[in-house]
């Protein structure tokens, strides 16, 4: 084990980290400012890789692809909630968990009738190798893309909540709707923004995250409990928890399958080494979940005091 | 509030009786063929059942709608992926329907859960896909054929062209679950050379960023992947774009290198060794056969699944004929069916004591169609393994 696969691990939990974040974020808002559970919020992810397989394809520009499809499936969001998902703010959670699971069904078959089972997506030839970060440190070139990408949203995210009139209104709907409503804010429009907005981001994630995972139907439903995750660590509502919560569930995660395995070997017998060490590593996020919230019920950064 | 009659479990019991017992055979000269087809045909999992069906009405189809002579009637029905649906249908398939025939279900679990149903009441199942080692072992049956492959014969294979290729070192890398282990077990069976590493990693795990770390950390000479699915479309993705496939050779199972897997990862399958039992390459009249007619009726190039669907409509078609259409006598056509009197489109193919396949299996290496239209499987000449069985037939007690 030396140092540099310390570093090469902790950039690629950074990474993943940054890609649950834009989940993560648009999950987090709709949860904390209209009280939705979205259980769609993956097949949304869906729905922007596969309308970035498909623009790439079409327009042969990797970055044309991937614009035209954030812009999309946000438009296609804000219909969604338009047509549908208004109707639902009223109801009780279990009637919204399941016309949102509905919605995923609908959403994998109609995909499926569309673009078929499977879309090939590939990373832009010129971020096809790996840049020599530090000597003896090579680092995919397109993961390296993705780092850059996940951070500058971070920053527009943050600014964008903290420093706007929007983001005052989404903190404000966050922390207490009903007030908020009551103080004149044109709630069903701020709806349509954010829900827009969520949708946006799952399509970067989407699209991004196209070139190293299988852009197929039902890609959606795995990441989303991870994004659940994130969004319970962080702090339901809060951008910040998000954006906390999505790195360090990435780093436990990465790190819990390499440097942990390498101290368990130093440790215990081989044979409970190979046993124990993956057990542990697929179920060290939830440990962590679950110590987070036995110590803040809240999240890390609770919105509602 | 509604109260249920006390005496409706007796008299529903009652009427299920009658109903079994209706179910006895009825005449020796049967007017069709029953066939049940159970397979996942809806979901993110269901593109090998369905390649599965194709493969198998296909068949169907070419002859003339029959099968040995007999008009088929081939019910399909949909399990979405869950073992417990599987059962039902079974059940259905068999009580209500009365099929002659079970068969389609692709994955081991689902198959496991179900296949109780078709053994007790009598059904013979004819497997298209799952071939665990259970049934090729202790748990045996006269009632159930693999028409597939046994489940680890594909990484014995690889295991065997890693000693080929004089391939000193290996990782290997497979989901943390029973079958993760059995398929790398298989590997091991055959390799000679070492094995610097085994990553048992996540069901279901999206990013491979952290192993591939270990395993370019580890400077194997190869890498060895059991990932069904989803994962190995990931791993494959994520490994060359990681620019490792020009440092460590990279092998894999030929379910992981078929046409549903080099449509999504494109371009980067190229070059790539997988070991199979079936390539669409093969030049045997039936495969050059299967090959043109399954192009010509669904537009698309057929995965190993459809072969198998395929060969299985035919191996039912051969065991129907051989009894001239007489289903009453299950003996007789349990020995016709382990005959197997057809013409294979993987070539030489007969069955072990166990009813699991003895035959060859290859290399295969993903290159340009020369058809034209993207990548494609192209079999090395000579067959990795010849005549091959499996290693549980030893513990099946079967007598004949």
């Amino acid at each position: 084990m030396t140092g540099l696969l310390v570093i090469e691990q902790l950039l690629n939990g950074l990474q993943f980290g940054l890609m649950l974040f834009l989940l993560a974020a648009g999950l987090t808002l709709v949860f904390g400012v209209m009280d939705m559970i979205n259980l769609a919020h993956g097949s949304l992810y869906m729905v922007g890789a596969f309308l970035a397989a498909w623009l790439v394809a079409l327009s042969g520009s990797f970055v044309l692809g991937v614009i035209g499809a954030v812009i999309l499936t946000g438009l296609f969001g804000m219909a969604l909630e338009y047509g549908l998902l208004r109707s639902l703010y009223v109801r009780d959670h279990l009637s919204q968990v399941l016309a949102t699971f509905a919605l995923i069904l609908i959403l994998n078959d109609g995909v499926k009738m569309i673009f078929g089972n499977d879309l090939p997506l590939s990373a832009p030839q010129a971020l096809a190798g790996s840049v020599e970060l530090l000597p003896g440190l090579h680092y995919p070139a397109y993961r390296l893309l993705i780092l850059g990408v996940g951070l500058l949203l971070a920053l527009l995210m943050f600014l964008l909540v903290q420093k706007t009139r929007l983001g005052a209104l989404v903190r404000a709907g966050a922390s207490n709707r009903e007030m908020s409503i009551a103080m004149g804010v044109d709630i069903q429009r701020l709806f349509t923004i954010v829900f827009g907005i969520g949708a946006a981001l799952c399509a970067v994630a989407g699209a991004l995250l196209g070139p190293l995972l299988a852009v197929q139907v039902g890609m959606g439903e795995n990441i989303l409990i991870l994004a659940f995750v994130v969004v319970v660590i962080g702090g339901i509502g809060s951008i910040r928890g998000a954006l906390i919560g999505a790195i360090l569930v990435g780093c436990i995660d990465t790190l819990g399958r390499s440097l942990l395995q390498h101290a368990l070997r130093e440790v215990l017998p081989p044979q409970w080494a190979s046993a124990a060490g993956p057990a542990i590593a697929s179920i060290a996020v939830y440990v962590f979940m679950a110590a987070v919230l036995a110590l803040k019920p809240q999240g890390l950064f609770p919105v509602r005091a | 509030m509604f109260k249920p009659n006390r005496s409706t479990p007796s008299t529903l019991s009652l009427a299920v009786a009658a109903c079994l017992l209706m179910g006895a055979p009825l005449a020796d000269a049967a007017d069709k063929v029953k066939v049940g087809f159970v397979s996942t045909l809806s979901g993110p999992s269901s593109a090998l059942g369905v390649d599965i069906r194709d493969g198998f009405l296909l068949a169907v189809k070419l002859n003339g709608g029959k099968l040995g002579g007999l008009p088929a009637e081939v019910l399909i029905s949909d399990d979405q992926f869950k073992p417990d649906v599987a059962k039902q249908l079974f059940e259905k398939h068999i009580k209500r329907d009365k099929v002659d025939f079970m068969t389609g279900v692709v994955f081991s679990n689902i198959m496991l859960a179900a296949l109780p149903e078709a053994l007790d009441n009598n059904v013979i199942y004819i497997s298209p896909n799952a071939a665990p080692s259970s049934i090729a072992g202790k748990d045996c049956n006269p009632l159930f054929f693999a028409v597939s492959w046994p489940n680890d014969a594909y990484h014995e294979a690889a295991g065997e062209f890693a000693n080929q290729r004089e391939l000193k070192s290996v990782y290997l890398v497979a989901p943390n679950y029973q079958a993760g282990k059995d398929s790398l077990a298989g590997f091991k069976r055959m390799f000679k050379g070492q094995v610097v590493g085994e990553n048992y990693t996540k069901l279901g795990q999206l990013d491979y960023a952290a192993e591939l770390a270990e395993i370019r950390a580890a400077k194997p000479q190869a890498v060895y992947i059991f990932l069904p699915g989803g994962m190995g479309i990931n791993f494959i993705k994520q490994y060359v774009g990681a620019g490792l496939g020009k440092e460590t050779t990279l092998l894999l199972p030929g379910f992981s290198a078929d046409q549903d897997v080099i449509k999504p990862v494109g371009e980067s399958m190229a070059g790539l060794f997988n070991t199979a039992h079936w390539s669409p390459d093969f030049s045997n009249p039936a495969n050059q056969k299967f090959m043109t007619e399954f192009q010509k009726e669904y537009g698309r190039i057929p995965t190993l699944y459809a072969s198998q669907g395929y060969d299985a409509a035919q191996l039912i078609n051969a065991g129907v004929r051989d009894v001239k259409g007489n289903l009453a006598n299950p003996e007789a056509l349990r020995k016709a069916l382990k005959a197997a009197r057809f013409d294979s489109v993987r070539g030489p193919f007969k069955f072990n004591t166990n009813q699991y396949p003895i035959q060859n299996y290859y290399v295969r290496v993903v290159g340009n169609n020369p058809k034209g239209g993207g990548l494609i499987n192209k079999s090395f000449d000579q067959p990795i393994l010849r005549d091959r069985g499996d290693a549980y037939v030893q513990d099946c007690k079967m007598k004949n």
